[in-house]
């Protein structure tokens, strides 16, 4: 029991357990998205592979893993190589300060907070460089698209979080959580009391989180039917596999960031405690992961101008009131 | 148009887009040559596709010539199969029951419709949006079910004949004509709601691509491009052909220019010609749906014929120049994409990528057309 | 002012419509057809390939082998030979082959035979990874037929 508990055995438990959850996570939100893109079309999506088609993701990823990796003429080798793991591993390292529950949480740090959007930041790098290192003109078109994407999403992104952490005056995302207990009354987004605004930043963060993650309507960096596949159009095999996984990574981080610093985290929507919290956790996180995917098949994408337009035009503003609200309500009541 | 191209010596960079590239839907080339993602110089590349189809006519005779149109703009056959009969028919003087005529608008109305719906969905997917497509491809199902019960095929209908039509309409086809006219009058607010109306759209279209009235008539576009631009011209109501007088529909024009114009003369199309079939149903006469005497083997006398029609995309025209023997000395098709396609390269200066992209899909293209 | 904020809730509304519609998709039937499981039927005009139609008595082909649809055909897809058997008054047909790969399913063949010889398959399945497949002989088919 003692060695169970010993700090490099709780680590490496944790390790695997957050990789494992990542991967399949990965997996199994491409079988979701195609189900769900299916279901939304009136069509049934996968179904041959397995009952509901729920073996689909195994036989793509063995697919992705039998491919040749080759690299394109005229591309920068180390980059080309380095780049998908610069989007990948970041995305599981945040999983580290995620509180699934009061306990289960790997490192309960206390910049927990500021620690992920460290780690969000090197994504971009990551998709910046893979775009530059393909040495495609495609895919460097996309790089900068992503990198002006960023300078979009960033600003309101941080300035509503710096609001919620105003009002709970820490960074670490368990004690956001713990803060929030008792009923969905006293969620976060519906923090009336400390601003007026709160449920308009959970929508700009939403906003910005459908940014980050490069999803419809923001996913101009891989739109399809202008740049082939942006970034990834080089990419062959599991280098691409490993973008993919990253990316769906980096969408179940912003999700879980919503849930945690918005909707209670790992609390009971109605105040009781019997059902474990880990349960409320997930099953928020995939409802708004389920948004997420709802999303994408539903609009039309957006272009990087109307982005840039959106951000400067209505989300900084909103959320710099927003700031002014918070404190003056804070500094009042 | 970016500053910095003032400057002579600053650096461009070109990008094919196609002839392989998810937005030419099919094989259109056009080197884009980009300044950032703003277009210095876009320049469409034909001939991919090129078939040879008014060289095909001059070996083939009248009637063999007759599968080549509905190969041409596959999502619009029938009104091309429209063109070249009424051409042959005003050569070798062929009389067309009435019932035909009814049969023939009422087909080529269908497809119309149907063509419409493709456009829709692909011009929607070009935007990013995946789901209008197959919903636009539910609805379209339903009018080829209609049509390949009639005329046999799903595509390449080659429905009509010089004096007539191919085969009588069973029973099932005018209920089940109505019914789907019912059906997408009920669909048409969800489209609405679901992407004209959205938000994202409108900041794509509106004030995009400017097509200005004196620009279309330049180059000689026709169609929904040049109703969108504010000219109020269609050979269904300028130069009538078939029975079309007798019905009473709109021609949709909108003064924006922009892309948006072009997208919403189209919407509004749908509705009209659904206006028409539902006349023509009501009116159908009885009769019998091809000449009795129509001549087996054509012999146009020695002239020089040409007839147009109103297709999706834009006046589709037909000149055939006849010696007197059973097959044409010359074949001339002028297709309306071409035109509208010369435009792009004009237009596309100084445009964002996305935003070229868009007006390429407001042009509605079919690229097998634009080479013939 | 209150344009800014009218686009920003116009906008935001027509997002959510699109929303509510999608949502409303997700619950309805599925509307396609899972098809190598389930088929449709042909309707009865359908113009699949064509093939020759038996007399009703004989099962031979009704062919008197005129050549009107060898001569029509716009892409030459048709080969037909017939004889003149010894004390018979019409020709045989011999063989009648149709090469698929250049037909284009125009349906004029059918059309200019004036005896009924030929009609429309039903066939849509069609598929193989061999170009000789598809040169169907007719008349072989006829009798495999009957």
């Amino acid at each position: 029991m003692s060695l169970l508990q010993s700090e490099p055995i709780r680590v490496l438990a944790f390790l695997v357990g957050i990789i494992a959850f990542a991967a399949l996570n990965a997996a199994y939100l491409v079988w979701l998205e195609r189900k769900e893109a299916g279901h939304m079309q009136r069509r049934i999506g996968p179904k041959e592979v397995g009952p509901f088609g729920l073996l689909q993701p195994i036989v793509d990823g063995i697919k992705l893993m039998s491919k040749q990796l080759f690299l394109p003429k005229g591309c920068d080798p180390i980059l080309f190589m380095i780049a998908p793991l610069m989007v990948m591993v970041p995305a599981i390292m945040s999983f580290v300060t995620i509180p699934f529950s009061e306990t289960l949480v790997a490192r309960d740090i206390n910049i927990g907070l500021l620690m992920i959007f460290a780690f969000a930041s090197i994504n971009v790098l990551g998709l910046l460089l893979g775009g530059w290192g393909s040495g495609n003109k495609y895919a460097i078109i996309a790089a900068a698209r992503t990198v002006s994407q960023n300078v979009a999403y960033e600003i309101p992104m941080l300035i509503t979080v710096i609001g919620v952490v105003m009002v709970y005056g820490t960074l670490n995302l368990n004690e956001i959580v713990i803060q929030q207990a008792g009923g969905f009354w006293h969620w976060n987004v519906l923090n009336l009391k400390a601003s007026l605004l709160m449920p308009v930043m959970f929508i700009i963060f939403f906003i910005c989180t459908l940014a980050e993650t490069n999803r419809a309507p923001f996913d101009m960096a891989e739109a399809e039917s202008e740049l082939i596949a942006g970034i990834y159009t080089e990419y062959p095999g599991m280098g691409f596999g490993v973008f993919f996984m990253g990316e769906y990574a980096n969408i179940l981080i912003g999700c879980a960031l919503t849930v945690i610093l918005f909707l209670g985290g790992w609390q009971s929507p109605f105040g009781e405690t019997f059902v474990p919290g880990v349960i409320w956790f997930l099953l928020k996180l995939y409802a708004i992961v389920f948004t997420v995917i709802w999303i994408r098949w539903t609009y039309p994408r957006t272009t990087f101008y109307g982005l840039l337009n959106l951000s400067w035009k209505i989300l900084i503003p909103i959320s710099l009131v927003n700031l002014i609200l918070t404190a003056a309500m804070l500094k009042v009541f | 148009m970016s500053v910095l191209l003032q400057d002579q010596n600053y650096e461009t960079f070109e990008i094919n887009l196609g002839p392989q590239h998810p937005a030419t839907h099919g094989v259109l080339r056009v080197i884009l040559t980009m300044d950032g993602e703003y277009i210095y110089k876009a320049e469409p590349v034909l001939g991919y596709i090129h078939r040879m189809h008014e060289k095909m006519g001059e070996s083939k005779t009248w009637l063999q010539f007759m599968p080549n149109t509905a190969r041409m703009d596959y999502l619009h056959a029938l009104a091309y199969n429209h063109g070249y009969v009424l051409t042959v028919e005003r050569a070798a003087g062929i009389e067309v029951p009435e019932r035909a005529e009814y049969l023939r608008v009422i087909t080529v109305e269908l497809n119309r419709i149907a063509s419409h719906l493709l456009w829709f969905g692909a011009f929607v997917l070009d935007l990013g949006g995946f789901t209008p497509l197959l919903y636009a491809f539910d609805d379209r199902e339903h009018i080829l079910d209609i049509l390949e019960s009639v005329t046999g095929a799903r595509l390449t209908f080659s429905y009509f004949r010089f004096g007539g039509v191919y085969n009588d309409i069973d029973d099932d086809f005018a209920p089940a004509t109505l019914a789907f006219i019912k059906r997408l009058r009920s669909r048409m607010p969800m489209y609405h709601d679901l992407v004209t109306k959205n938000i994202i759209l409108m900041k794509r279209l509106k004030e995009i691509g400017p097509i200005s009235k004196e620009m279309a008539r330049r180059y000689g576009a026709t169609g929904p491009v040049l109703r969108g631009s504010g000219v109020n011209y269609d050979i269904r109501k300028n130069e009538p052909y078939s029975v079309y007088p007798e019905f009473d529909f709109d021609v949709p024009v909108y003064t924006e220019c922009d892309s948006m114009a072009r997208y919403m003369v189209r919407m509004d199309e749908m509705e009209q010609s659904m206006r028409i079939i539902e006349q023509a149903l009501a009116k159908l006469p009885e009769g019998e749906t091809i000449v009795k005497k129509a001549p087996k083997i054509i012999k146009a006398p020695a002239g020089d014929y040409y007839a147009a029609v109103e297709a999706a995309r834009g006046t589709f025209g037909v000149r055939v120049v006849s010696d007197g023997t059973n097959s044409p000395y010359r074949l001339k098709l002028r297709s309306p994409t071409y035109s509208n396609l010369s435009l792009f390269g004009e237009v596309a200066k100084g445009m964002l990528l996305p935003d070229a992209l868009a007006l390429m899909g407001s042009l509605d293209l079919v690229i097998p057309e634009i080479d013939r | 002012m209150s344009n800014y904020f009218g686009e920003i809730f116009g906008g935001f509304q027509s997002l959510l419509v699109g929303l509510g519609i999608t949502i409303k998709a997700f619950f309805d039937p599925v509307v396609t057809l899972q098809y190598p499981h389930e088929s449709l039927k042909m309707t009865p005009r359908f113009r699949g390939h064509i093939e020759l139609v038996g007399d009703d008595e004989t099962g031979e082909s009704k062919c008197i082998v005129c050549g009107m649809c060898q001569r029509n055909c716009p892409t030459g897809c048709i080969t037909m030979a017939g004889e003149k058997p010894e004390g018979a008054k019409k020709k045989v047909l011999t063989s009648y082959v149709l090469n698929f790969t250049t037909c284009s399913l125009c349906g004029i063949c059918v059309e200019s035979c004036k005896f009924g010889a030929i009609a429309f398959s039903k066939d849509y399945n069609l598929a193989s990874t061999n170009k000789n497949d598809f040169i169907f002989d007719l008349k072989k088919r006829l009798g495999e037929k009957s």
